[in-house]
């Protein structure tokens, strides 16, 4: 199924309309920029000002950044780098083993979890390998297996019934075969918490994920500033109806706080969203019953021309300036390596590591995939403490286990309960990661699990349950069942020790194959709600 | 979502984060107020002679232990208020279509209705009830409906949020941080029994956001379990397992978490297991609002100590376009709920105990606008329901011949006055120290003798 776009005249907007002609007056400012050695040097460059500016504003170039320990051997090639051969592993990589349980690992938090044999696969790359088939996917994504259908068995409608958009991406995730490609989407997602709620087309919704998809291994300037202009951004976050008569300042305080640098670190100030605000202004949308909100476009009559001043620096800056001050603020390194590593680990990254990922994004001009390469490689990924899986990546990857497709539509309200609904975060500052479970939470997992295992359960009393199947059988099947999840020695025992004592329970004669059937359903059952399941 | 309300998406937004107190709010636009209830602790407690999963406000230096005595100890019989809310702001000149003003087809072009479409409104001919209002009408005949026809307040504010404030605090101030009915509470309340100020929509309403004493919000009126194709004994067993899985040990922070959540799962279940469900002695709309009121008939009728209750009414009611189709939906499945849920207090002999009061923050504009819909009013519509209600209108309908100044309808009733009455009348308790110039308000008969 091709990933559903929508026309060109409502998913982004048409040519800026040409501005009117204006004088230009020429400054001389002054930047930092990167030498091959690590350090900084000033460089001049003439700064074209739409009004005149002060005869002593500030030109540049601002405080020197840190210096950066060591030259990078080159930044990330944007075409994808022929995997690697054998398990040659970069300085600072993890250098443990790289079995089947690390493979795991890597396909559930870079994925969605393996299908059965995928992770044996991996290991053969090598830890490298495994990390680039990952991280460097060739051409467009593949989805494999059947269609995605309704209960009825329809096709998806994504754009027009209720649910099916989140049914649309739930499919990508199960089927795609770049699944870091959909884990990234739900990243960003999450980064950029935005929800249908304040969107007036779920196509809109659509369309912004399908940035996350192109970007999200790419340049995070890119990425924020498609974001930033993006129709279901400029609805949700009031970027549309941000002129200068009128600043909204709600997206420039969130670009910083949320986005980009986050709050309480002295990255920004009070001043300086008031001037985001105003160099975001412009942006606007028709609306009518038909289309919802379309034509998004920028009106340079809605934009304010005149001066800003953003982190000190003054300028007649637009909505891309807006993007860029943020990235290039000094606080901002800190912010991107540290958000994208607690979605890939459960504690911060060791000092060292932290600085090694700052130097890579800086030095590569802030490009995502080395990081996240990097992250991907490193010890405390494959060393450190398990993760509780969100809702979705457990859905996913249960489906995944058992090769069961999206053939329903109950997952929508199941998941409702479960605290996840994709497309609909529940504001935006995204999903908190801490709060997945919760006696709600944890019934919704239970209840999601006994669907996901609906036409694999057996049954009690059609007469066709083995009759004298052992415990040790029964957890066997069970465990095939599931395509063999790695278990904790106590999670297996327990198990072990349920099998035996259901067989205590048969005192008559036609109890031996109900009975035996009932309890391959608690295995089933309590193998999907176990934690070997839920973490990742 | 309909377009123009994205602030109302963002005052939402801070509603969940008052919600969760604690969690920190999301930051607020200039001029707007914060919801009432801000900051109040947040526990969860399961009431098991409640049956119930409680989220309880307030009061956090009670151990919940307290609550459980609190709730078997207070004493049920008291008088009880219901609060709807038609959430968006209501268009009451569909609820109740001047058909009869001349300059009504005017202005309405496309969404006027037409006379004898639906019944006219007993008390003023030019009155005519939308169709989805039926059961409305029928209660109205019954004489078990007062009727305001144009309720509001001087110099209406036409924001969601902040009219919506002042109808939750009754009073017209940005800065109240307890509602109106949390006064009443803080007044006459239990200190240990959260029961008595009730919210049914998971969150607290900030209209029972109490000083002092504890109030609770349930997400489900439904009962707690779990399901599996297993049954007796083996399912007995599994559980065994399922608690096992959550007495081991962990070793690190998230196995702690998933152990923890599985341990209170099991503990939840064996405590609510047995309480699923609730039966009901009348037909209720198949819908979320109907089945929440049929849960609140249950609880009032297994005798917990309930004073005042807050629930929103069946959709949303922001129709800045399309408004034909949404509002004749949610307004149908709402007053179908609400026609129910009086036969069902009718037919358990607790008709006496019960009035409803619905609200919303504000009318919708005369002049419909460019997409078939309606943007902000000024005068909305409110209705008082139950046995006891006087079943009278309050205030006349003003009119379209003449609007305010911003072209809205005028206001022939203040929401305060019929707080002043239902407190005074209803709950039997002076208005004076709830709400703020208690004094100067009319106070309409809304209470039969």
């Amino acid at each position: 199924m091709a990933i559903p776009q929508s026309k060109p005249s409502s998913s982004k907007p048409k040519h800026k309309k040409q501005r009117r002609h204006q004088r230009v007056w020429n400054d001389k400012h002054w930047r930092w920029v990167a030498t091959p050695d690590g350090d900084w040097r000033v460089q001049g460059y003439i700064f074209k000002h739409k009004h005149k500016p002060k005869k002593h504003h500030f030109r540049g170039p601002g405080p020197k950044p840190p210096k950066r320990a060591a030259a990078p051997a080159a930044t990330a090639a944007p075409t994808p780098a022929p995997p690697a051969t054998g398990d040659s592993r970069p300085a600072g990589a993890y250098q443990g083993p790289f079995g089947v349980p690390q493979a795991n690992r890597l396909l559930h938090r870079a994925g969605f979890g393996p299908v059965p044999g995928q992770a044996e696969q991996l290991v053969s790359l090598g830890l490298t390998g495994a990390v680039y088939s990952l991280t460097r996917p060739s051409g467009a994504a593949n989805l494999v297996g059947p269609e995605p259908t309704d209960d009825d068995g329809n096709p998806l409608a994504p754009a027009d019934a209720w649910g099916h958009d989140g049914l649309w991406w739930l499919d990508r995730m199960v089927r795609s075969d770049q699944p870091l490609v959909e884990r990234l989407a739900l990243v960003f997602h999450d980064w950029f918490a935005t929800s249908q709620d304040g969107v007036s087309k779920p196509q809109q919704m659509i369309d912004q994920s399908n940035l996350f998809r192109a970007y999200g291994l790419g340049s995070f300037l890119d990425l924020f500033k498609a974001v930033t202009v993006d129709p279901a951004m400029l609805q949700w976050l009031n970027g549309a109806e941000n002129t200068k008569s009128a600043p909204n300042e709600n997206y420039a305080r969130e670009m910083m706080e949320l986005f980009s640098l986050g709050a309480d670190r002295g990255a920004y100030s009070e001043d300086d969203v008031r001037e985001q605000a105003r160099a975001l202004t412009g942006w606007r949308y028709d609306w009518s019953e038909d289309e919802g909100a379309h034509n998004f476009r920028f009106d340079p009559k809605r934009h304010d021309e005149k001066l800003k001043t953003v982190f000190g620096q003054t300028g007649n800056w637009s909505w891309e300036d807006s993007c860029r001050l943020c990235v290039g603020n000094p606080l901002h390194p800190s912010f991107f390596v540290d958000k994208l590593w607690s979605y890939f680990a459960a504690t911060p990254a060791p000092e060292a590591t932290r600085n090694t990922l700052m130097q890579t994004y800086v030095s590569s001009g802030w490009q995502i995939r080395p990081v996240l390469e990097t992250i991907l490689l490193s010890p405390e990924f494959y060393d450190g403490p398990p993760m509780v899986k969100p809702p979705v990546v457990q859905l996913a990857s249960m489906l995944r286990r058992i090769g069961r497709f999206v053939d329903t539509d109950s997952w929508t309200w199941l998941m409702e309960a479960t605290g996840q609904v994709l497309f609909w975060p529940p504001n935006v500052a995204g999903w908190d990661d801490n709060r997945w479970l919760d006696t709600s939470r944890m019934r919704a997992r239970w209840n999601v699990v006994d669907y996901v295992l609906d036409e694999l359960s057996v049954d009690a009393w059609d007469g066709s349950y083995s009759t004298t199947e052992t415990p040790e059988e029964a957890l066997a099947r069970a465990q095939a069942v599931w395509g063999y999840p790695e278990l904790r020695d106590e999670t297996r025992a327990e198990l072990l020790d349920l099998a035996r004592r259901c067989e205590l329970t048969i005192t008559a004669k036609w109890q031996r194959g109900p009975y035996r059937a009932m309890r391959q359903n608690a295995l089933l059952q309590l193998i999907g709600v176990s934690p070997d399941l839920l973490l990742q | 979502m309909h377009n123009c309300c994205n602030n109302y998406t963002r005052s939402q937004l801070l509603r969940a984060g008052a919600a969760e107190a604690g969690k920190g709010l999301p930051a607020i636009e200039p001029g707007m107020p914060e919801p009432a209830g801000t900051g109040l602790s947040r526990r969860r407690f399961l009431s098991r002679s409640a049956g119930l999963a409680l989220s309880v406000y307030g009061a956090s230096k009670i151990p919940l232990s307290a609550f459980e005595t609190g709730i078997a100890q207070a004493a049920p019989g008291d008088k009880i208020l219901v609060s709807v809310f038609f959430d968006g702001g209501i268009d009451a000149m569909s609820v109740l279509a001047p058909v009869g003003d001349p300059k009504y087809a005017a202005l309405r072009p496309t969404l006027a209705a037409k006379a004898g479409d639906g019944t006219t409104f007993g008390e003023d001919s030019r009155l005519q009830w939308h169709p989805s209002a039926a059961g409305l009408a029928t209660l109205h005949a019954e004489q078990k409906v007062s009727v305001f026809p144009a309720i509001g307040y001087d110099h209406p504010d036409q924001s969601h949020f902040t009219s919506r404030h002042y109808y939750e605090i009754g009073e017209l101030n940005v800065g109240f941080r307890t509602g109106w009915m949390g006064r009443y509470l803080d007044i006459v309340g239990d200190e240990e029994n959260p029961l008595q100020g009730l919210s049914m929509d998971g969150s607290l309403s900030p209209m029972i956001a109490t000083a002092q004493k504890p109030v609770a919000a349930i997400d489900s009126v439904d009962g707690y379990d779990l399901w599996a194709a297993v049954s007796d004994p083996v399912r007995a067993e599994m559980f065994k397992s399922f608690a096992k899985f959550g007495a081991l040990p962990a070793d690190s922070p998230a196995l702690a978490q998933v152990r923890r959540a599985t341990a209170q799962t099991d503990k939840l279940r064996t405590e609510l297991g047995g309480l699923g469900g609730f039966t009901s002695p009348v037909p209720y709309p198949d819908n979320y609002f109907g089945h929440k009121l049929a849960g609140l008939a249950a609880y009032i009728a297994a005798g917990l100590p309930i004073r005042v209750v807050t629930i929103s009414a069946a959709g949303g009611y922001d129709t800045h376009s399309g408004q034909a189709a949404d509002l004749s939906d949610n307004l149908k499945d709402t007053c179908d709920g609400l026609l129910a849920f009086q036969r069902d207090l009718e037919n358990r002999g607790l008709a006496d105990r019960v009035l409803v009061e619905v609200w919303s923050e504000f009318g919708r504009r005369p002049e419909e606008n460019g997409s078939a819909g309606t943007d902000h009013g000024a005068a909305g519509c409110a209705f008082v329901i139950g046995s006891k209600a006087n079943g009278q209108m309050v205030g006349e309908f003003p009119g379209l011949e003449k609007l305010d100044q911003n072209d809205n309808l005028r206001v022939t009733s203040d929401f305060r006055g019929m707080y002043c009455s239902l407190l005074e009348q209803w709950l039997g308790q002076d208005a004076g120290p709830i709400i703020p110039g208690a004094a100067g308000f009319a106070r309409p008969t809304l209470v039969k003798a």
